[in-house]
């Protein structure tokens, strides 16, 4: 019975069966033998038609509790922004989503330049001077900026400061687990931001890189400028990753504080939390580096009759040329989240982009006075902080965060669970999506 | 393709020549051809140790990457900063301004284990069957 | 598109070339709380105004703008994409709207299971339809994508190597593999061994055995080879890789030629990835997000990424695994494309997978069967789901594959993958998907045999196209040698 995904009628089977000459579909697999064949009928239910799986998946969504977003108040690698409803326009279009890597430039204008442009935003965001054209998240970005490091400095140790997020560093772990390259965790202090102390200690001739987050996994900025004169001092690279790129409108970039790698997470930049993904990693650098970039890239050309256009270029890098010598095994990128971010930034602009963070900074600031002042509560870490900031409760934080539940709150992360001595810690975000109102009603809340 | 006499040859198409106590190297005719138009150079710092066979750069077109081979063992004495500035010279002028790295070799000896031009036309020829 | 041929005017100017000071494209919500100063919370110098060069447009400005880069691309929606190996099928649009549903879109990774039962049922759902096609115990939806599932899957194979006393430093992979198979080893830091296959296109099992030792920690393959032939002595093949206490790395790259046909489980696989983008239907958007889960044979289950959707007494939660080999990704993978890929397998249900597969291979057969007087064939028989022509014949008349290529855009198709694989010269390799009706295939095969009577009759046609494209041909060394990565002010 044809079903609407798959075009072919009796009759045309007919006729491409004569014209291949098969008495039928099965004598196409003869290569394939026969016992594997016998053994593959799938044990699936039949297909289901549009309406009952639209009311399959409602029935699934309505089984997801999640509150409004006012309610919202998790942060912790992934942010509750307003999705301007131009960008899920533009990745929308169709001849952007079922479109494929630019490989013919000829056809792929629409793409190539949005790229092109999406590494000129990156890099004004962060003051570098050259972004590919994305990664798979801000994590496997760490690693591959580590693997970067590793190439240019050849040495073997990475510092990776405690206070970046634990699945970054995990990711990191992991990449770096067949690799010659040996991490060494550097701890924070009683600000919330690295042990400057420590790090002075571990930093030897054998370190590639310094990796910090800012703001970190506490909300805390770190002072990257301080942070990356020593790394430079002993001949290693400063990795700048960033939880929330949205403090980039309000925060000096890393690029001017002497970071040689830059990168994060995309989300906050247009595209929906989606319970983890896809999002975007940005990946920036110096241009002294650019030889040494993971992933794709775009550059500017023109064609033959002399029109500006746009190409994949360097190539030479990647793994479907340079395969086992390739600077990464990444192979695609993660345009479309990476044009949601780009028509993110169009959107907001230069006005936009710079008040959208100061009304998040601003939030924060009054979140933190009402929990202090009126709750009664103490923060933990003393650094300034952009959206997010830690929190100590009285009780044990899953109580707490339960009893905000019922209350259509979504209050906050426990930090136990990442970080064993920080048993009565909550990580709160606030951004412009929580008015004031529920802001009230969270300090009150965390207090109880 | 033009394979000079005063030259000797390697198996990855390289080319040296003896002058002064030091030896240029630089890519074949036949290999800028096959490469096509190259793009771009990565060169040895001056004073590098290179050995016999061991890859001394890289060398680049559009589509594809290849190591470059030291044809003999040495110190590498000059590099030709001109050729990585303009790649393109591997392709119009590859046996002359298109040359990559002087060295001053360690064993002159090796350089007998290299191919001539004749010898070299000879292995391009079974190469491509 | 209005576009003038010959005009060498941009095609449309940059985000940065346009636009006003002032001008806004959003509005925020009204500040309810009391603004603050930057500098005094960070410190002089620490904080920042607005971000120089950053557009300033109008939403208007913004719209039109991306309507018209929109309109110099090709898609599947656009028209037949045949580019082999990536499977490019129809994009269904109940999935788009199936993501984006309020609940599911808003979800946050770190909110508590009990809240997320419908999102984490979903997952477990789409872990079983996996494990069904492919015959594998247990699979992890955490990998970005196809290169990262293979980076797992290998981390996974040195795991089970190292808990039995040597991680091994060998893999073996055929050479008709793709570049991310080795590019994955290396990062693992195995050395790869290629493999060569036979004249036949396929991989000889006395090739495999005579590189197979103790220190061989797997073999790598794709099934069905990226000649689009199936490796018929796969069984084999795995014997003598277990036999040396080896493993077997599936590629799913090419896993749309099998569903309901053969399962890699039953062919000696222990471990493989599956591209959600290809065989599941979630859209390629440009160059990504992919989906690239991985899947294991129970004895490595112990090894996979952090953390895996159990159900538990009625309840789905998230666990631990102790041996993993870490996080892939930040929380839980591409949960926006696992919705997708589910709301497909759902649509068409176990049989509707089946019959895809079946017409996908069809369709190959089809196409080059139609082909085959026109085009130089390098190996003999059947294919599976996707052919490979080449440009011998083209070549006396100096037309080559990449002329061929551009030339199949002025008749509105967009090139198969070229060049590859890399072991058949001139490669043109066709996978038209089951999407395609047999209208669509009559069209596209009678545009690739115009196009080789054009290389006879008149090949400068061929040479110089495309001609109908918004650009000409671009020049890729002017781009290579002076890099321009982005654009400055003027």
């Amino acid at each position: 019975m044809p079903h609407r995904y798959l075009p072919h009628t009796p009759d045309d089977l007919r006729r491409m069966l004569a014209a291949v000459h098969a008495s039928d579909i099965d004598a196409l697999f003869e290569a394939i033998p026969e016992d594997l064949r016998r053994r593959a009928h799938l044990d699936l239910p039949d297909g289901m038609g549009e309406h009952a799986l639209k009311a399959h998946l409602q029935d699934l969504a309505s089984a997801v509790r999640v509150p409004e977003p006012e309610g919202m108040f998790l942060g912790g690698g992934a942010y509750n922004h307003f999705q301007p409803g131009v960008v899920d326009f533009v990745i929308s279009r169709s001849e952007f989503y079922t479109s494929y890597t630019p490989y013919q430039p000829e056809v792929s204008q629409g793409t190539l330049q949005a790229i092109f442009e999406y590494q000129t935003l990156i890099c004004q965001l962060t003051g570098m001077e050259v972004s590919n054209a994305s990664l798979y998240d801000g994590a496997s970005g760490l690693a591959e900026a580590l693997l970067l490091a590793r190439r240019v400095k050849k040495r073997p140790k990475m510092l990776l400061a405690r206070s970046i997020h634990p699945d970054y560093r995990a990711v990191a772990r992991t990449y770096l687990s067949g690799s010659d390259a040996e991490i060494v965790e550097v701890p924070f202090t009683k600000a919330g931001t690295i042990d400057r102390a420590a790090l002075e200690k571990a930093l030897d001739t054998g370190v590639a890189a310094v990796a910090v987050q800012s703001p970190n996994v506490f909300g805390c900025v770190e002072d990257l400028r301080a942070i990356g004169e020593m790394a430079h001092q002993a001949g290693a690279l400063l990795v700048a990753a960033c939880t929330e790129p949205i403090s980039y409108g309000v925060l000096r970039d890393p690029g001017t504080l002497g970071a040689d790698v830059a990168l994060g997470d995309g989300q906050s930049l247009g595209l929906p939390p989606s319970y983890g993904g896809p999002w975007f990693g940005f990946f920036a650098t110096r241009q002294a580096f650019v030889r040494q970039l993971p992933g794709r890239l775009v550059g500017q050309s023109h064609d033959a009759n002399g029109r500006r256009g746009y190409v994949l270029t360097l190539a030479t890098r990647e793994q479907h040329i340079r395969r086992e010598k390739a600077t990464s095994n990444i192979c695609t990128n993660q345009s479309l989240c990476a044009l949601a971010g780009a028509a993110f930034l169009a959107t907001l602009g230069k006005t936009g982009f710079a008040e959208l963070a100061r009304q998040n900074l601003a939030k924060a600031e009054y979140a933190k006075r009402v929990i202090r002042d009126e709750a009664g509560l103490a923060f933990p870490f003393s650094a300034p902080t952009f959206n997010e900031f830690v929190v100590e409760v009285k009780d044990d934080p899953e109580r707490v965060l339960g009893r905000l539940r019922e209350e259509g709150l979504l209050g906050g992360i426990p930090l136990g669970p990442w970080y064993p001595e920080l048993e009565r810690a909550i990580l709160v975000c606030v951004t412009e999506m929580n008015p004031k109102s529920a802001i009230d009603r969270l300090a009150r809340g965390l207090k109880a | 393709m033009e394979y000079p006499d005063d030259l000797k040859y390697t198996k990855e198409h390289e080319w040296a020549r003896m002058s002064d106590g030091r030896i240029t190297v630089g890519i074949t005719d036949y290999a800028q051809d096959a490469l096509g138009e190259v793009v771009f150079l990565e060169l040895p710092e001056v004073d590098t140790e290179v050995s016999k066979e061991d890859t001394f750069g890289v060398i680049e077109s559009v589509k594809a990457a290849n190591d470059l081979f030291a044809p003999v063992s040495g110190r590498v004495a000059e590099v030709n900063s001109t050729v990585v500035d303009s790649p393109e010279m591997v392709n119009t002028d590859p046996y002359g301004e298109g040359w990559l790295i002087a060295v001053e070799p360690s064993d002159l000896a090796e350089l007998d284990e290299l191919m001539t031009a004749k010898e070299y036309a000879e292995y391009v020829r079974s190469q491509k069957e | 598109m209005n576009v003038k041929p010959g005009a060498t005017q941009p095609l449309e100017p940059l985000l940065f070339e346009k636009g006003s000071p002032g001008r806004v494209g959003w509005s925020l919500p009204p500040a309810d709380v009391p603004d603050v100063d930057p500098d005094a919370i960070f410190g002089k110098g620490a904080a920042r105004g607005p971000v120089e060069g950053l557009p300033e447009l109008s939403e208007v400005d913004v719209v039109r703008h991306y309507t018209r880069l929109s309109r110099l691309n090709y898609g599947v929606d656009v028209g037949m994409y045949p580019l082999g190996s990536c499977t490019m099928k129809y994009n269904p649009k109940l999935n788009e709207w199936a993501a984006r549903i309020p609940a599911f879109a808003r979800s946050h990774p770190l909110q508590p299971p009990e809240i997320s039962q419908g999102l984490l049922a979903l997952m477990h759902a789409l872990e079983r339809i996996l494990c069904e096609v492919s015959g594998m115990a247990r699979v992890t939806l955490q990998p970005a994508a196809g290169a990262q599932g293979e980076l797992a899957g290998m981390l996974i194979v040195r795991a089970h190597h190292k808990a039995h006393g040597n991680p091994r430093h060998k893999v073996l992979v055929p050479d008709t593999a793709h570049g991310t198979n080795p590019a994955s080893c290396a990062l693992c830091d195995y050395e790869v061994v290629t493999i060569k296959s036979g004249p036949t296109g396929l991989l000889e099992p006395a090739a495999v055995a005579a590189h197979m030792d103790e220190d061989v920690a797997a073999l790598m393959l794709t099934n069905p080879n990226t000649c689009g032939l199936f490796e018929t002595h796969i069984r084999e093949i795995a014997d003598i890789v277990h036999a040396k206490g080896g493993l077997v790395y599936y590629d799913g790259a090419n896993l749309n030629a099998l569903m309901g046909v053969a399962k890699p489980g039953h062919m000696g696989v222990d471990v493989m990835h599956f591209n959600l983008h290809k065989t599941f239907s979630t859209p390629h958007g440009g160059g990504g997000p992919g989906s690239g889960p991985v899947g294991v044979v129970e004895p490595l289950a112990r090894y996979l990424p952090t953390p895996i959707v159990n159900l538990r007494d009625g309840q789905y939660v998230l666990d631990d695994v102790p041996e993993s080999i870490g996080k892939m990704k930040s929380f839980h993978g591409h949960v926006g494309m696992h919705i997708r890929a589910y709301a497909y397998a759902l649509a068409l249900g176990g049989k509707g997978l089946a019959q895809s597969s079946r017409y996908a291979v069809l369709n190959a057969n089809y196409v080059l069967e139609r082909l085959r007087g026109a085009y130089h064939v390098p190996y003999a028989g059947r294919v599976m789901h996707e052919c490979i022509v080449t440009d011998k014949r083209q070549n006396d008349h100096g037309v080559k594959t990449l002329d061929i290529a551009k030339r199949l855009m002025d008749y509105g198709y967009h090139p198969p993958t070229v060049y590859f694989p890399l072991v058949v010269p001139g490669a043109l390799m066709i996978e038209p998907t089951e999407s395609e009706s047999l209208e669509t295939l009559d069209a596209f095969v009678d545009a690739m045999l115009a196009i080789a009577r054009e290389a006879e009759e008149d090949p400068e046609l061929v040479t110089g196209a495309p001609h109908t494209t918004p650009v000409a041909r671009l020049d890729e060394v002017e781009a290579a040698r002076k890099p321009i990565l982005r654009w400055t002010p003027a």
